[in-house]
């Protein structure tokens, strides 16, 4: 069985907590307890169904103010997949949770209410998720049986996609007509609308092949630990430990040290006590290399003939999280795989409008839920590649050097 | 070679990594061991992690006085097989001190002065970082929690206040006084929990196999009984029952259900086959129904 991981995004009341309720309570994750609990709170708001949205609504605060207002995380299983779900709100002001969940997904499943059809933020979210580099999107067209089931409004709402999203970098768009509340299409396909012929939306799920975001090809190992073990049995034992992320590494395998160059030969790469012939993403192995060099965390593991370039200077794409607005000149902490450097950003390129995609040039102002093409300077090189072609090597976080804080994330043009 | 990982090694390396960035990040972190599987997984992954050298930090016990024996024994032995270094933190020793007063009356519970006593050991081994065996799907609260989960220098958790997570690049860097929660199997779920034992064939305390014990009825919940710990009211039956607990915490309100599971087999058909989450049999959970948010906001993990 293997692991989907999707983001679910939509504008507020889309119907995406009932969406996300009714997958959970058909797959059956729903414990009788939680339902008991949710029956209690659905009748104290004096409602005569039971609301499947408060199964999602997690914490007091948002419960109170009846909106979701971060990041929360779902899980449920078929037979055929494990699906964990990054659930983002839909407000205008909280872009920066939906970069966050986007950042660890396959996939992203959009919500429309078919009585509204593509709205600005419908927009924003296809942004990000093509920004993010999501390769696979499903538009659930959502409360059909308002719109009495209606082919038309589905097919036009579809092609007003189809027009705005040649805009965006996405491999794999698919439509489906639902209606979260009554069920139609999410397990099952129901008889309402036999004049769609795609799966429900959870066989779509199952059964939907994510071409691997990973990159078999350029071996990247960036090293997080140095295994020491100071016990005799293992006096001479230096292993390199981290996750593989990108490529193959295979015992025997010729491998260079970065930034130190120096070359070596793959001695051995266990897993706990097992040995093991070859490494993959997202493997965490610990390697220990014929040679006695000295390589420690922040150094990266790579093959001589396909290496990482090593740069100060970065041309990005940035989504500013802070609170505070970004400063250009002002030093911040990058934190880049598992090395840390200061930074500052040299310029501001362009502001975009993620409801237009336009550039805005003239606009310098950058603050929380922004998305900017900048351009940085580093107190050290770091060992970047495209996001384009590695997501690993080409992402990273800015810290703010009072706080500590989260305030960018970056991708690597 | 298709090069595709099954879930449960693809949760195992993602836990391992967070693991191996805590012991980077951090100048002095632990584990806190409460004797369930949960943390017995983290800490089992942990020794993955690092091997073949030993458990880079201390197992952390926070004990409530109103401990399973098994529970004991069994932390025992792990530490001694695994050379690793043991940490207790004594509720009883909170009372003692004056710091915590001991809750009164039939439904009393240890539970919440925990939270005192977990923060003064941390105060006192100036921990900065500590790992859970914590997982999202457990309970609502938890749904948002981070993997590096920031506390402020009360130990207090803001749930407004979390750090965006991205990628898998954690931010671990704190002002004096700050620590962290760590929650490397927050992606699990309880099912995850028991393939991987299994797959593992990682030793629990028995008390999670089928087996016969006094148990009282309360409020629906079934308790381990014990005659030091439970004051019996009118009313209140002892009987014996054959019964394995989900999950293992103080004497006082872990629930307990009526099973014959009594291999990892059984357990896991029982756990796929379940109708209740595994935190109901929990009775602080029952106080109200943000209880374990409001513990959580005190320093609860
Ligand atoms: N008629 C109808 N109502 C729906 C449907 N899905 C959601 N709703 C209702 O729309 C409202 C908002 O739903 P909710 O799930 O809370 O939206 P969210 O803000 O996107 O999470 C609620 O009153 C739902 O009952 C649907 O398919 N059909």
């Amino acid at each position: 069985m293997d692991l989907l991981r999707f983001s679910t995004a939509g504008s507020v009341d889309d119907g995406k907590s009932t969406l996300i309720g009714r997958l959970l309570y058909d797959s059956k994750t729903i414990f009788e307890d939680q339902l008991e609990s949710i029956e209690g709170a659905s009748n104290k708001k004096g409602l005569d169904h039971v609301d499947l949205s408060l199964l999602t609504d997690g914490l007091r605060d948002e419960r109170e103010q009846g909106i979701t207002i971060d990041v929360a995380y779902r899980y449920f299983a078929t037979p055929k997949r494990k699906f964990i779900i990054a659930d983002t709100p839909g407000h205008i002001q909280y872009t920066r949770n939906m970069v966050t969940g986007a950042s660890t997904s396959n996939l992203a499943l959009i919500l429309i209410d078919a009585r509204k059809g593509i709205l600005e933020q419908t927009k924003r979210h296809s942004f990000i998720a093509s920004l993010l580099q999501i390769k696979h999107i499903i538009v659930c067209v959502n409360k059909m049986d308002l719109v009495d089931y209606g082919e038309e409004t589905f097919e036009e709402i579809k092609a007003a996609y189809i027009d705005f999203a040649s805009k965006l970098d996405v491999e794999d768009i698919r439509f489906i007509p639902i209606s979260a509340l009554k069920g139609d299409n999410v397990v099952d396909k129901g008889d309402k609308m036999d004049w769609y012929s795609g799966g429900s939306l959870l066989n779509t799920l199952e059964e939907i092949y994510i071409s691997s975001d990973r990159n078999l090809i350029d071996c990247r190992f960036p090293v997080q630990n140095v295994i020491r073990p100071h016990s005799d049995e293992y006096h001479d034992y230096r292993g390199y430990a981290g996750r593989v992320e990108s490529g193959v590494f295979k015992v025997g395998d010729e491998v260079m040290t970065l930034p130190t160059g120096f070359t070596s030969k793959i001695k051995t790469i266990n897993c706990g006590k097992a040995d093991v012939a070859e490494a993959f993403p997202p493997m965490s192995v610990c390697m220990t290399l014929e040679d006695d060099i000295d390589t420690s965390r922040g150094d990266m593991i790579v093959r001589v003939k396909n290496q990482p370039e090593a740069t100060q200077d970065l041309d990005v794409m940035l989504c500013w999280l802070g609170d505070n607005k970004l400063v250009v000149g002002k030093k911040y902490i990058i934190r880049h795989t598992s090395n840390e450097a200061r930074t500052i950003i040299k310029e501001i390129q362009y502001k975009v409008d993620i409801n237009t995609l336009h550039r805005l040039k003239e606009d310098k102002n950058i603050a929380m839920n922004d998305i900017s093409r900048v351009t940085l300077r580093t107190t050290k090189p770091l060992l970047v590649d495209s996001y384009k072609n590695n997501k690993s090597t080409g992402s990273f976080i800015i810290v703010d050097e009072g706080d500590f804080n989260t305030v960018a994330a970056g991708m690597i043009i | 070679m298709n090069y595709n990982l099954d879930h449960l090694s693809e949760l195992e390396s993602e836990s391992i990594f967070i693991i191996r960035e805590a012991f980077a990040q951090f100048e002095n972190p632990c584990i806190l061991f409460s004797g369930g599987k949960d943390s017995i997984v983290t800490t089992h992954l942990a020794l993955k992690a690092f091997y073949p050298a030993k458990l880079p930090f201390p197992l952390v016990h926070i004990d409530t006085g109103h401990n399973f024996k098994e529970t004991l024994d069994f932390r025992d032995a792990l530490v001694k097989e695994n050379g690793a270094r043991l940490i207790v933190g004594s509720v009883q020793k909170s009372i003692d001190d004056g710091k915590v007063a001991e809750e009164t009356g039939v439904n009393a519970s240890r539970n919440k002065l925990q939270t005192t006593t977990l923060l003064d050991t941390i105060e006192e081994g100036q921990f900065d970082a500590c790992l859970g065996g914590a997982r999202r799907d457990e309970e609502k609260a938890r749904a948002k929690e981070r993997f590096f989960s920031h506390r402020d220098d009360f130990g207090q958790w803001d749930p407004k206040n979390q750090r965006p997570e991205l990628w898998n690049i954690l931010n671990g860097r704190k002002k004096m006084g700050e620590n962290f929660r760590v929650f490397p199997i927050s992606n699990w779920t309880e099912m995850d929990i028991w393939q991987y034992i299994k797959r593992e064939q990682i030793a629990l305390p028995s008390l999670y196999f089928a087996h016969e014990r006094d148990v009282l009825e309360r409020h629906g919940v079934l308790l381990g009984y014990d005659k030091n710990v439970h004051t019996l009211r009118e009313g209140d039956k002892v009987e014996k029952r054959m019964i394995r607990f989900r999950t293992i915490g103080d004497i006082s309100i872990t629930g307990a259900s009526e099973s014959t599971a009594d291999d990892l087999d059984k357990i896991i058909a029982e756990v796929a086959a379940a109708r209740v989450t595994e935190r109901s049999g929990r009775a602080d959970d029952k106080r109200s129904d943000s209880a374990m948010e409001d513990r959580k906001k005190e320093g609860y993990f």
